[in-house]
């Protein structure tokens, strides 16, 4: 595709005309509306740029199939998987499909990989373009053949004609395919599942033979003829100011080019304040920034600190908190008369996502244009703040999407992009900026810690009456003054069990920060699990009952539970309700696949269990663990059940995705931990923030997918959350300790 | 200074400061960019190569201490052009990577491993394997695509 001329205002049939001689062969030209579903070429195009011209196949006459895939590949595996729908109901073997990594461009629609949308936004979609594409060739056949289309059947790229025993290779319809119209893409006949051939077939990585072989792929491999490189030092106290520094030293250097302070902005995800250093490599870059001396102004955040937080949280525990956030019934009476309450705190550390590639961008600044080489899970946000930080036109952006090593919610926040912007500007040649692990750590989008001071009661037969949660969070002031919680760090008042227990309270107090807080794989949702699943077992051992039925009969027998509606006048509908048959279904099956019940453990070993709901997914989660006397921790098995709904696209990539957030899980829960003192990360590289290593991973882990009659959605979060309390529930089961608190490697887990 | 590096078979001049780590002389000026940074300091492991057959950190070996040491890194580990080693190859069938950032680093220390030790234990592959992390956590598929390279090479040798 040749993007030079599609950056330009086009018109619809002028697009398709272009891409049409572009290719040499036959381009199916889609439109994407703003909400995100796949529209027929004929309809008219919206207002305001609504609507995108859009590409995603190509065929040329000798056959050659190329998919474009528009997403961000994180690891996560959508390179493979969304082009694999198109392949199928185009009905071409996958053999024959080149993948293609999409530009960023509004004709492809959203192009964010977060919040594990990019498979239930495109699916049908994707389903719908590759239809078309086939419906097209088929009506070509028909043509040529005279016969009428629904008589022609496709299979492996080629239609066919039984009656006359008559078959075309798609390649051969190109021609006459392009100069047809294209129909409407909501009425194309789509493949009954039961005749899929690719999709819930295992298909390894599209980019598996670069990956092995070291290819140029990643943001960081990015090269550029007459390319610099770049290194920029921030205050170590969040988004501190520079006063000064030794510049003219820096310049002196080896290898230097250029050094300059960027004055910077007060946005804690934008451009922050920092002294930028060219040279002729990363090493003379990172060299030279040894003898940097800056003065930084780091402004009031250096009076914040975790530790104080934490004492301020833990006086404040015994009041109501700041905002209720939903209140059913009334706990404290319920308290009173209870058989059996419980009070617990748990409390869980800011952490960082540590993406094993470290933050980095290229760009070139070139006559009033911005090229840029992104490793970034949302580029459209990156081109939004580098027009409004740096006034440049949306249209003179142009970003090229590379490779993520590692996203997990750090690369939704574009700060690395607008960094290199802002460096391009004031260098006359392409430059790379790397920022070095240290970097990494010091200036992340963290996850938010929090506390939780809990308590629950317990009836006489057993069965959960009150549930009161008082919350304490961090966050930001907000334009108007109020303090806005972080990514992941606000409950939601329908957070199961809220709903579910006649007397529920949750309140929620928020700290203001001055910490760069963004979303971090599944947030709330990550850590929230962990706490609410671990108080249910605390309660199910109170009243001296199995977790297992405890939280059936907590979830109930109805097939779901109605969300909240939301206030007069909020924008939005209300959400889509609960399935409490859908986390019945993976709890039951995950109880039966691992055997609940069935197996005696010796002391020291135990099973434990957790379901959660999350970005649209329900999964439940059975962990088994072993813990020495001496304390230490081994986990045998984890089984996990998801339920994702109808399809699992390519059930390798799925199942990485849950092996991963199992791993991911573990070692958040056992090691995590960012220190933060005087307003900055204290810890700053992977000797003192350690993450899991191969001999600590699970010893198994088994995947198993509940297929409901449900929309297609994602894997790439879901997963995580059950997996830190199924491990601490099972901890519990085999050593009697509970553990309250994250990192859990400060708990003393040794037993006699 | 000037260097002269036998990286992959082929020798090189570099013209680079002396405590220049070897990965970045690979990365920025050889334009080898598959030996990844991931954290400066030895202790991920993606900066994996083989430095006369050992696996090192890149990021720890000044370019000033190579000498004539043979560097081979993922883009040489390959013995044939056009063919995949036997861990490689593992890694693809078995789709080893999520993201594929450390993989290079893992492929060149497994492949070490296998070199001594053709029939590795769980507990021998972990302890080869301990130093190199993997964020997504991929640790069941490396560990199972070792034991499938192991089983390769053996198959290869025996219909020799």
């Amino acid at each position: 595709m040749k993007t030079a001329t599609l950056t330009n205002p086009i018109d619809r049939r002028d697009f398709l005309r272009l891409s049409a001689m572009a290719s040499g062969g036959l381009v199916l030209g889609f439109y994407i509306n703003s909400s995100g579903e796949a529209q027929a070429a004929e309809s008219a195009a919206g207002p305001g740029g609504s609507f995108a011209p859009n590409a995603f196949v190509r065929i040329t006459p000798d056959g050659k199939v190329t998919i474009v895939s528009k997403q961000p590949e994180i690891g996560q595996g959508i390179k493979t998987s969304l082009p694999m729908v198109i392949a199928e109901q185009l009905d071409v073997e996958w053999k024959d499909v080149t993948i293609e990594q999409a530009d960023v461009h509004d004709r492809y629609g959203s192009q964010s990989a977060g919040g594990s949308t990019s498979t239930p936004n495109n699916y049908e979609n994707f389903l719908r373009v590759g239809a078309t594409a086939r419906a097209m060739l088929v009506e070509a056949a028909a043509q040529t053949w005279g016969v009428p289309a629904a008589q022609c059947t496709t299979a492996a790229g080629t239609v066919t004609h039984s009656a006359s025993k008559r078959s075309l290779k798609y390649g051969a319809l190109v021609a006459k395919a392009a100069t047809l119209p294209i129909p409407d893409v909501s009425t194309v006949a789509l493949k009954d599942p039961k005749d899929y051939k690719l999709i819930g077939r295992r298909i390894t990585g599209v980019d598996n033979p670069k990956v092995v072989t070291g290819a140029s792929l990643f943001g960081i491999d990015v090269r550029v003829p007459g390319m610099v490189y770049a290194v920029y030092e921030k205050c170590p106290a969040f988004a501190g100011k520079v006063v000064s520094a030794n510049l003219d030293q820096i310049k002196a250097l080896p290898g230097v080019k250029d050094a300059f302070i960027i004055e910077g902005t007060s946005n804690l995800s934008g451009l922050k304040p920092g002294v930028a250093i060219i040279a002729d490599s990363t090493w003379s870059a990172l060299s030279a920034r040894k003898q940097l001396k800056v003065t930084w102004d780091e402004g009031k955040v250096a009076n914040t600190g975790w530790d104080k937080f934490v004492a301020e949280a833990k006086e404040l525990s015994t009041k109501p908190g700041e905002r209720v956030l939903r209140k059913d019934g009334d706990v404290d009476a319920a308290f009173k008369t209870a058989a059996k309450v419980v009070e617990a705190e748990y409390v869980y550390p800011f952490i960082s996502h540590l993406s094993l590639e470290p933050m980095n961008c290229t760009a070139h600044w070139n006559n009033g244009a911005m090229e840029i080489w992104a490793p970034s899970q949302n580029p459209a946000t990156g081109r939004a703040l580098i027009s409004t930080t740096l006034n440049i036109p949306q249209e003179k952006i142009n970003i090229h999407l590379t490779r993520s090593g590692g996203g997990f919610g750090r690369r939704l926040t574009p700060d690395f992009m607008i960094e290199v912007a802002a460096i391009a500007q004031k260098v006359n040649a392409p430059v790379k900026l790397t920022w070095n692990r240290e970097d990494d750590l010091r200036h992340d989008m963290m996850r938010p810690g929090g506390l939780h001071f809990l308590k629950g009661a317990v009836d006489a037969n057993g069965k959960v009456v009150a549930w009161k949660n008082n919350f304490f969070t961090f966050g930001n002031a907000g334009q108007g003054g109020q303090i806005n919680p972080g990514s992941g760090g606000a409950l939601s008042p329908d957070e199961f069990p809220g709903r579910w227990i006649s007397n529920y309270l949750a309140e929620q107090t928020v700290f203001d920060t001055g910490w760069p807080m963004g979303p971090w794989r599944a947030p709330g949702s990550c850590v929230f699990a962990w706490v609410i699943h671990s108080f249910i077992d605390e309660l199910a051992h109170a009243a001296g009952r199995d977790p297992l039925e405890f939280r059936l009969e907590m979830l109930g027998d109805k097939a779901e539970m109605a969300a909240t509606p939301p206030p007069a006048g909020a924008k939005g509908g209300p959400a889509a309700p609960y399935s409490i048959a859908r986390m019945r279904g993976v709890l039951k099956l995950a109880a039966e696949k691992a055997g609940w019940g069935k197996k005696k453990f010796p002391k020291g070993q135990g099973a434990g269990l957790a379901f959660h709901f999350s970005h649209r997914g329900y999964f439940a989660q059975v962990a088994e663990v072993t813990v020495s006397k001496e304390g230490q921790l081994k986990v045998d098995r984890v089984v996990c059940v998801g339920d994702v709904g109808s399809q699992i696209v390519n059930p390798s990539g799925a199942d990485n995705q849950v092996e991963g957030s199992i791993v991911d899980g573990l070692s958040v829960m056992m090691l995590q931990e960012l220190n933060i003192e005087r307003g900055r990360v204290t810890n700053v590289n992977l000797d003192e923030y350690p993450i899991l290593r191969m001999a600590d991973a699970p010893a198994k882990i088994e995947v198993h997918w509940l297929k409901t009659a449900n929309p297609v959605t994602g894997t790439g979060e879901p997963a995580i959350p059950p997996v830190a309390p199924a491990i601490c529930n099972a901890i519990f089961a085999a050593t009697g300790k509970r553990i309250r608190q994250f990192p859990a490697s400060r708990t003393d887990l040794r037993w006699s | 200074m000037k260097y002269t590096l036998n990286v992959n078979g082929k020798s090189h001049t570099v013209d680079v400061a002396p405590d220049t780590p070897l990965l970045w002389v690979l990365r920025d000026t050889l334009g080898l960019v598959g030996t990844k940074f991931g954290c400066g300091i030895g202790q991920c492991s993606a900066c994996t190569i083989h430095l006369n057959g050992e696996p090192t950190r890149a990021c720890m070996t000044r370019v000033s201490s190579v000498r004539t040491s043979k560097v081979v890194t993922i883009e040489g580990l390959a013995e044939e052009a056009g063919r995949l080693h036997p861990v490689q190859q593992a890694w693809v069938d078995l789709d080893v990577a999520q993201c594929g950032y450390c993989q290079a680093g893992q492929i060149m220390t497994a492949a070490a491993l296998l070199r001594d030790n053709p029939k590795p234990s769980d507990a021998d592959i972990d302890g080869a394997m301990a130093d190199n992390l993997c964020r997504c956590g991929t640790y069941l598929r490396i560990r199972e695509g070792i034991k499938r390279a192991a089983g390769m090479a053996a198959g290869k040798e025996a219909t020799q």
